[in-house]
């Protein structure tokens, strides 16, 4: 059974731009279908036919290969016992943002590529859709909070950012009995849970709904509109709670460096899709007619998917090395071309065309030459009105002058302490595995048990 | 194309594949269409005195594997609940439209031996090719004296059978109830009454599950259960026994055999008949999935028979029977052991954790530099258990190999280890 390319297929274009219905000319029907759940959840029935093709393998590979080290065999037997919600606890136990890492983790590269029926040339276990199922069923049932909060232990913690790897944290030294306070630069919680994930992936504002659920614990106050550095200072932290940890993310995203990449229509990626992600009628999102999207990761694919769900006449995603080295997975890449995106490799950017707005850009070709990436010096031009950027994104530099660094990153020890006494980091901000929503919530958990062991031991862990 | 056709205790049958007496052969309706499927005969639901008894409502509950998939069934009904004259006009009226098919009537009473007469020699006058007795029924019946109160004490088992027996001149099924210490008795008393043949088994006593809302055994009939007959391919390995016991039995060879219990496919039906069957009879198979089962039962045994040979039933019917022997008799040097082919392993470990928490920690588990996992049997320690082999998800990746050690056939007996051996 292969549930995977269930919608992974082409948007529905059945209406073009229309000026006159908004911006993007999409019927509700339309943005209905094309931003629904890109892969469909499982109905009781299919939860259970797929659960019942997992071997229950031994010292199982895939739980090596998840970062948060779910008990996959165990999850999924218990989706077989028809114990939904002991299931469930199991996910929630290694990873309490189960419920987002089963729609967006890129499952291809992780579990589901070390399920051992690959071997076999079998399908892998659908790791990801039964860990939806079996969460998504405890979510919807409510009731009590599944974990239970230590006895109070008297400790206070600061979180700055309330994304995945900030919440974890959060949410895991609550468990511990500590009292747990979170500074959120936005006005919401959830970090690119809320606004970087594609819209398809995420569904029914499943990021608040998720949220909502982790502070259930108790004992975690989130404070909105507080940013470190501006209206927070790392030091009144440090000196009023017993520990501070940093899941920042990365605020600031690199540029180009081309002559005209301020001009209207030239935009970074990440604020298109917080754009796609925020509006409460995604009609009214203007993704352009001709739009070229720069980068190779799944920022790129994602905005590039959207852009073109939202009808968009071309979209092409421009890379200057090949697909080998495209950091989006296989899966990603083809699902931007059954989507109708135009993938073109080994072309660089080298200027950008328009006045006040931009009206097209000019690509050189690249080759590689003993084995270096060269220009050839030949180009070729595509017109566009609108370019998105996603090219890499950094820590906000003004983050960074109080720590040591790791390359662009925050420096952290094994037990995820920076250089600074008492302050702990995680998630995109430090160089851990790769930036993805699960390592993030891997980081938030192992930092807690750090500090929660630094804390009750009253010095080094 | 192999010969199906046989002879059940002298009963001539175009197949060996029989349904069973229950709600598949209740009524004129399902025994038409059974036989348009291609069945070679009915064993009519039991049939009783009159007033017919009265059944409840929620009737049946089930075994299921994770998979949703019915292991067994269990069921609370009783015999036929229409009079007696509606069922025995209807068999008349088939036995005219079917004249190559096998009807057998199925009957129960009282232990009185008037009742059991005329009640045999009615059925008999119907035109059926032969009387089945259900001495086995292990629910609700028994609590009247019949069924399987019956069926458990081998002196009533051999009276009732010989008082049909007095009374007719067709071929006389003792049907056995599984829920005694041992077979034989029940079978050999059957004998002595002067069965025909002996068709087992009925269905086992069982409660199948506990509803735990309800706390209450399924099927639940308004807020409390009792214990049913448990039936469908989990009883298989049981029937299988008892067929074995009763034709490796010096007192009861010779004593036909209808086998019933979890027949399912044309292979269930080939170990039957490899074990002395005559003939087979098919219940739950039929509940379950609909009378075209029969499709492939009869067209996979038959491609089976082509294929080894046997161009009739009889070329192969009882050949696994002598193979089966007392433990005694097994050859305590014959060694085999696992080997695990390392090209189709697909890694799971399931064996290695199979025989390293409950075995003899006789696979070896490493884990490459590059990851790859190996599983590998270290032979000094594998006992030949199977478990392995058995559990292994991979078609043919684990074989058992038996071990040329040169050694004789020796049994315990014989073994010199064993304390009791009797000097030679
Ligand atoms: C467009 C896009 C698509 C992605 N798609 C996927 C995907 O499909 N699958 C996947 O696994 N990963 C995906 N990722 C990566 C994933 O979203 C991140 O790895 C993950 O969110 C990192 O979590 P974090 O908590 O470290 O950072 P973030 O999610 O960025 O959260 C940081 C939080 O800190 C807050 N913050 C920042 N600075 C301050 C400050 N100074 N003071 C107070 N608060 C502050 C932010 O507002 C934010 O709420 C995607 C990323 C992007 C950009
Ligand atoms: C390989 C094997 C060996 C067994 N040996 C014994 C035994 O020596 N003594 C005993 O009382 N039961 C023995 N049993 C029966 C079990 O104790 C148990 O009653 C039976 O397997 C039914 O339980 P289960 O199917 O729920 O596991 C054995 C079962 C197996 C599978
Ligand atoms: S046959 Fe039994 S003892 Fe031998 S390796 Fe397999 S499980 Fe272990």
């Amino acid at each position: 059974m292969s549930l995977r390319p269930s919608k992974a297929s082409g948007p529905d274009e059945t209406s073009g731009p229309d000026e006159t219905s908004g911006q993007n000319g999409l019927s509700g029907e339309d943005i209905d279908k094309n931003f629904s759940d890109l892969h469909d959840p499982l109905s009781l029935l299919q939860a259970k036919a797929e659960a019942d093709r997992c071997l229950y393998c031994y010292d199982a590979p895939c739980i090596e290969a998840c970062p948060t080290s779910i008990d996959i065999p165990t999850f999924i037997h218990q989706i077989r016992t028809d114990n939904m919600v002991g299931s469930a606890k199991t996910i929630l136990s290694q990873n309490i943002m189960g419920g987002t890492c089963a729609r967006a983790c890129p499952t291809e590269i992780l579990c589901e590529q070390a399920c051992v029926l690959n071997v076999s040339n079998e399908q892998p276990v659908e790791i990801g859709l039964l860990q939806r199922h079996a969460v998504d069923h405890l979510l919807a049932k409510g009731g009590a909070h599944p974990f239970e909060r230590g006895p109070d232990t008297g400790k206070r913690i600061a979180v700055v950012g309330a994304g995945p790897a900030g919440l974890s944290c959060a949410h895991r030294l609550a468990v511990y009995g500590h009292s747990v306070t979170v500074f959120e630069a936005k006005a919401k919680p959830g970090g690119l849970n809320e606004y970087g994930l594609a819209a398809y992936k995420m569904v029914d504002d499943f990021a608040q709904k998720e949220v909502e659920f982790l502070l259930g614990i108790g004992g975690i106050e989130v404070k909105y509109n507080q940013s470190l550095g501006g209206t927070v200072a790392l030091d009144t932290l440090r000196a009023d709670f017993d520990a501070v940890y940093l899941g920042i993310g990365l605020g600031a995203t690199n540029a180009l460096g081309l002559a005209g990449e301020d001009m209207d229509g030239v935009m970074d990626a990440v604020d298109f899709i917080e754009e796609i992600r925020q509006a409460d009628d995604k009609s009214t999102v203007n993704a352009g007619r001709n739009v070229i999207v720069i980068g190779a990761g799944n920022t790129a694919i994602d905005a590039a998917v959207q852009a073109k769900r939202l009808s968009a006449e071309t979209v092409t995603l421009v890379y200057r090395r090949g697909e080998a080295q495209m950091s989006a997975t296989d899966f990603e890449v083809n699902l931007a071309r059954t989507n109708g995106v135009d993938v073109r490799l080994f072309a660089s950017p080298v200027k950008i065309q328009g006045e006040g707005h931009v009206t097209g850009m000019t690509f050189e070709r690249n080759a590689i030459e003993g084995g270096k990436l060269v220009g050839t010096g030949t180009t070729f031009a595509l017109p566009a009105d609108k370019v998105f950027k996603a090219i890499g994104q950094k820590i906000a530099p003004d983050m960074l002058k109080d720590f040591v660094l790791d390359g662009h990153k925050i420096k952290v020890n094994d037990r995820f302490e920076t250089s600074l006494d008492g302050v702990f980091a995680g998630g995109d901000c430090i160089k851990s595995g790769e930036d993805l929503t699960v390592q993030a919530v891997e980081d938030g958990k192992r930092a807690a048990q750090a500090i929660h062991k630094q804390l009750n031991t009253g010095g080094e862990a | 194309m192999a010969d199906l056709r046989c002879t059940i205790a002298g009963v001539e049958s175009i197949n060996p594949f029989w349904l069973a007496s229950a709600p598949p052969t209740d009524k004129y309706i399902n025994v038409v269409r059974a036989f348009e499927a291609g069945w070679g005969g009915v064993v009519w639901k039991t049939l009783g005195e009159d007033p017919p008894v009265i059944n409840v409502s929620s009737r049946y509950g089930v075994h299921k594997n994770g998979n949703q998939a019915i292991l067994g069934i269990n069921n609370i009904e009783l015999i036929t609940d229409r009079p007696l004259e509606t069922n025995l006009a209807e068999i008349r009226q088939i036995r005219k439209e079917w004249p190559d098919r096998v009807i057998i009537g199925s009957m129960m009473a009282v232990i009185e031996e008037d009742v059991w007469k005329s009640l045999a020699v009615k059925i008999a006058d119907a035109g059926v090719q032969g009387i089945e007795l259900n001495l086995g029924c292990p629910h609700g019946m028994c609590e009247r004296g019949m069924g399987s109160a019956i069926g458990q004490v081998p002196e009533m088992v051999e009276k009732v059978t010989r008082w049909v027996k007095d009374v007719v001149d067709i071929p006389v099924f003792t049907k056995l109830t599984p829920n005694i210490t041992n077979i034989l008795w029940s079978a050999e008393a059957a004998q002595a009454g002067g069965a025909d043949a002996v068709s087992l088994i009925n269905t086992v006593n069982s409660i199948v599950s506990v509803d735990l809302d309800a706390m209450a055994p399924n099927p639940v009939v308004d807020g409390k259960g009792t214990h049913g007959g448990y039936c469908g391919s989990a009883v298989k390995p049981i029937a299988l026994n008892m067929v074995a016991e009763i034709a490796r039995n010096p007192e009861t060879r010779t004593l036909k055999m209808s086998a019933i219990g979890g027949i399912e496919t044309w292979r269930d039906a080939a170990e039957f008949l490899a074990l002395g069957a005559e003939g087979l009879q098919v219940c739950t198979a039929a509940m379950l999935y609909g009378f075209r089962i029969v499709d492939d039962m009869i067209a996979g045994l038959s491609d089976w028979m082509d294929e080894k040979g046997y161009a009739s039933i009889e070329d192969f019917r009882g050949m696994a029977t002598p193979n089966v022997v007392d433990w005694n008799a097994l050859n305590m040097n014959f060694d085999t052991k696992a080997f695990i082919n390392p090209d189709k392993c697909i890694e799971c470990g399931r064996c290695h954790i199979a025989c390293e928490d409950t075995s003899h920690q006789a696979i070896e588990f490493a884990v490459a530099e590059d990851g790859k996992r190996s599983f590998t049997v270290i032979d000094e320690d594998c006992v030949g258990c199977n478990l392995c082999e058995l559990i292994c998800p991979v078609p043919d990746c684990i074989e058992m190999r038996p071990v040329d050690n040169g050694k004789p056939y020796l049994t315990w007996p014989e073994h010199p280890m064993n304390p009791m051996k009797t000097a030679d």
